[in-house]
């Protein structure tokens, strides 16, 4: 974007705190999370939205956040990766979801979605609904196992 | 035992190269060239940006050589005066922001005076075209054994058959990346993504003309290597470190996807003829096996890529007369080079398509034909390398095929396929097997080294240079260190690679981390037991308190347990005959697919896969089931979807948006199952594993493709536009 254009200041819910950053008006979610606000991670993976290593839950729905231009973050509620316990990703640690880890933040953030909205799989296979998530590491049989492990959890604590 | 840095890589407090936050830091970028092959003839810098901002380093900047340290020095780090191929590294640009470093990228224009260009590795080069020797080979190998011609003459059948496979690229999800700087006593520092730490200071310390003590290499934790991060990183590492000793500030080089995709190594492609003489009772009695595999622009891994493709090229089968010619061909594109199988996935292919090919010529079933073939106890590979392992072959294809049900399949394929309208199914497998270690002498050059420190409080660290990636070293080797000296995981530290450190313990490459360097810190334990005078056996709270009380009584931090690599006695190889042993042991595997084809689109999808496969021992059940289907679902992709498009030397398709990998949608569960036969010279009794589960996927797809449709593919990936193209030609 044009150097020198006016720095807008921008304001949103983060992980459970006001936050506020001078942003470029064509500033990816992406950088102003990682340089500006410095949660590293969220990753960037490919740029154009295919491989979801950068997702984030903007009011509760994953987006990838490097085709979000950060003044739409405006008033919303963002969460990352780094709002989630450790408790939450046990059963993904025990199923091998992870390997190298760079795919793995947007992975446990669409999981996270995914567990608040069991009614998604009345419709969809939980295959479909991590397809938007790509991994080179695991050929996905850890993750969709680890995800569903955590369903299982929930659905048995509720 | 749990991955030891799991719990970081899914909060996302893993620090990659990209996530460290160096102060000062500047931007660098790289200016590539803009065609195939020519001479530069002037870098022409944009009169509307002010470049007093820029730090800009070309080929002059380089105090040492101007070679990246490879097998050969061909190749430049910046180039000078000739460019090979398209997106070649020429100027190198610095700046404080990241979007003017960009923009100064494009203010940068590289003028070539073009010249002819090879671009199709099948085609013999014309004059004009060949830059290397006398017809652009960079490599010949070849394997002879007994008399293939006579063979051929006399065998009751002969079947031939040419398979073809394309590049694939990496897709290792973090990006290439380097941050350089120069410390407080000037040495040059790289820290990075990268599985060879000590490649990338060999690559340093020769461009910089600077020794060991003056270059420093740290791996930064590492997203994905798969073979792409062996020998590039040396690349980038030289330029950051040239553009931080110019700018004297650190300087940051991370890749997108694209320039990523567009630059770097992928898979070579290949071409393999089969010429293959059967008996009448179905036995093999010669294969004559041409191999060629397109090098790109400089000869990197070629070589070493070739001589493992072609040792793997005749497969797991007893066969007393083979011939194997295998070239690597200089062309103008990005030089292939490492990528998990190195050469063998390709051989691999062909062969397990062409078995089923003469199976069927020759009135056999896939099983049977197989079943008379398979190497047993006593009988020897191409290179007369003897088997006598104690695996039963046979019976790990049998075991594949029971688990995949595949007589009951073959039924139910035939009364589905009768009467559905548009949906075909089919099941294929392929039988295979894949070397450990570094092939022929290759262990015995590299010489491993390794330490195990017995710290002061009775912890024990060991420091290798190798390096994880994602597959799991660390924990393996926590694993490995804690079993051998008998305490708990808390009390071992696993160094962090950093050539300042760690002896230089090999690349991470050719499925050897747990296997060699595994029995390297398993034998450095015992001479750290020899150093302090604990007994041979000693273990747990005896061993730690020897340490305590040798550091104590000596006023010692720490104490040095080493060892080396030493060959096994019975591992014989020639080099100049291409006989013996080729590798210490083989990982032996079968693979089944079961497919069903649309016939309105063409698509193949991969409805069942089962991997077979025993690997001496295995350590640990969860990270080495993730290796196998990882690397099923990296060889379904090469299958059946993975392109690079080409243009003019330049890949068109650099984006993960038409560049297509397998989501979670696309692939089934992969079905796993180990057989265990300990491997003596391997730790624990391992083998290697890696890279084997890349080398059925791709034979044992298109063998089912072949069973589903009146087809007979020889050529991946097979997409859905292939496939139309063949049943139409099938068809017409």
């Amino acid at each position: 974007m044009s150097e020198g254009a006016g720095m807008m200041q921008i304001s949103m819910t983060l992980n459970g705190k006001e936050v506020s950053a001078d942003v470029d008006p064509g500033e990816r979610l992406l950088d102003t999370l990682r340089y500006a606000l410095g949660l590293t991670g969220t990753k960037e993976g490919c740029g154009e939205g295919e491989c979801g290593a950068c997702s984030v839950l903007m009011d509760g729905v994953p987006v990838n956040s490097c085709l979000v231009p950060s003044y739409q973050a405006r008033g919303r509620v963002i969460e990352t990766v780094e709002h989630v316990q450790e408790s939450d990703v046990e059963p993904l640690l025990s199923s091998g979801a992870t390997q190298c880890g760079a795919c793995t933040p947007g992975i446990v953030v669409t999981a996270q979605w995914v567990r608040r909205h069991p009614e998604l799989l009345e419709t969809h296979t939980l295959r479909e609904l991590m397809a938007g998530n790509l991994c080179r590491c695991t050929g996905y049989d850890g993750v969709i196992e680890g995800v569903e492990a955590t369903l299982t959890v929930d659905g048995q604590s509720s | 035992m749990k991955r030891l840095e799991g719990n970081a890589k899914l909060l996302g407090r893993e620090q990659y190269v990209d996530d460290l936050q160096v102060e000062g830091c500047l931007w660098g970028m790289t200016v590539r060239s803009p065609v195939a092959r020519g001479r530069i003839k002037e870098i022409r810098f944009s009169p509307e940006i002010d470049w007093s901002e820029f730090v800009i380093v070309d080929h002059r900047d380089i105090p040492g050589a101007n070679e990246v340290f490879l097998i050969e020095k061909d190749q430049p780090v910046l180039c000078a005066g000739e460019v090979r191929h398209v997106h070649e590294a020429v100027v190198l640009l610095a700046h404080p922001s990241r979007e003017m470093a960009r923009k100064g990228v494009r203010g940068v224009e590289v003028v070539v005076e073009e010249l002819p260009a090879a671009l199709d590795f099948r085609v013999e080069a014309e004059p004009a075209r060949v830059q290397w020797g006398e017809d652009n080979s960079l490599s010949r190998l070849s394997i002879n054994k007994g008399d293939v011609e006579a063979a051929l003459a006399s065998a009751a059948h002969v079947v031939e058959g040419v398979y073809e496979s394309g590049a694939q690229e990496h897709v290792y999800l973090e990006n290439q990346g380097m941050i350089s700087w120069v410390d407080d006593d000037g040495v040059v520092v790289v820290q990075g993504s990268m599985q060879c730490p000590y490649y990338v200071l060999n690559a340093l310390t020769h461009a910089l003309g600077r020794d060991e003590a003056g270059c420093r290499v740290v791996q930064a934790p590492t997203g994905g290597g798969f073979g792409g991060k062996e020998d590039y990183p040396s690349n980038i590492a030289c330029h950051a470190a040239l553009l931080a000793m110019k700018a004297q500030k650190p300087v940051k080089i991370v890749y997108d996807r694209g320039e990523d995709m567009a630059s770097t190594t992928k898979r070579h492609p290949s071409r393999v003829r089969h010429r293959t003489g059967v008996d009448e009772s179905g036995r093999l009695v010669a294969q004559d096996i041409e191999v060629t595999l397109d090098g790109g622009a400089y000869v990197t891994l070629s070589p070493v890529v070739l001589s493992r493709g072609i040792i793997h090229a005749a497969g797991p089968y007893s066969c007393d007369n083979v011939r194997i010619n295998g070239r690597a061909v200089l062309t103008n594109s990005v030089p292939y080079g490492a990528f998990r199988g190195f050469g063998a996935p390709q051989t691999l292919f062909a062969l397990e398509r062409h078995m089923d090919v003469v199976a069927k010529r020759i009135g056999m079933t896939p099983e049977e034909f197989r079943r008379i073939n398979l190497i047993r106890d006593g009988q020897s590979t191409s290179t007369g390398q003897v088997i006598d392992d104690g695996t039963d072959r046979v019976g790990v294809m049998e075991r594949g095929l029971e688990l995949a049900a595949y007589e009951r399949k073959r039924e139910e394929h035939a009364s589905f396929n009768a009467t559905h309208d548009y949906l075909r199914r089919g099941i294929g497998f392929a039988s295979f097997y894949h070397g450990a270690g570094f092939t022929g002498a290759g262990e015995v050059y590299l010489a491993s080294k390794c330490h195990v420190a017995g710290l002061a409080d009775g912890t024990i660290e060991v420091l290798t240079a190798n390096t994880e990636m994602g597959q799991g070293a660390t924990t393996v080797f926590l694993k490995i260190a804690a079993e051998a000296a008998g305490v708990d995981v808390s009390q071992v530290v696993i160094a962090t690679p950093d050539t300042h450190r760690v002896p230089n313990s090999g690349p991470t490459v050719a499925s050897r981390t747990s296997m060699v360097v595994g029995k390297l810190i398993e034998k450095a334990i015992d001479d750290l037991r020899a150093q302090i005078g604990a007994a041979a056996d000693a273990k747990g709270a005896a061993l730690t308190d020897a340490i305590r009380a040798w550091c104590s009584s000596n006023g010692a931090e720490r104490v040095v347990g080493r060892s080396e690599y030493e060959k096994p006695p019975e591992v014989v190889w020639d080099e100049k005959t291409y006989t013996g042993h080729a590798y210490g042991t083989f990982a032996w595997a079968t693979y089944v697919a079961e497919v069903e084809v649309d016939l309105r689109t063409d698509d193949v999808r991969v409805i069942d896969f089962v991997a077979v496969q025993e690997i001496g021992k295995v350590l640990n059940e969860t990270l080495a089931r993730g290796q196998i289907q990882g690397g099923v679902v990296q060889g379904i992709g090469w299958a059946l979807m993975e392109e690079c498009k080409w243009r003019d030397g330049a890949m068109a398709n650099n984006q993960m948006t038409n560049y297509i990998i397998p989501t979670a949608d696309d692939v089934c569960p992969i079905r796993v199952e180990f057989m265990e036969n300990p491997y003596a010279h391997g730790a624990q009794g391992a083998k290697g594993i890696g890279e084997l589960p890349i080398d059925g996927p791709a034979p044992a797809i298109l063998n089912a493709v072949a069973d589903a449709l009146d087809v007979e593919p020889t050529a991946i990936p097979l997409t859905p536009e292939h496939l139309m193209e063949l049943a139409r030609e099938a068809h017409v």
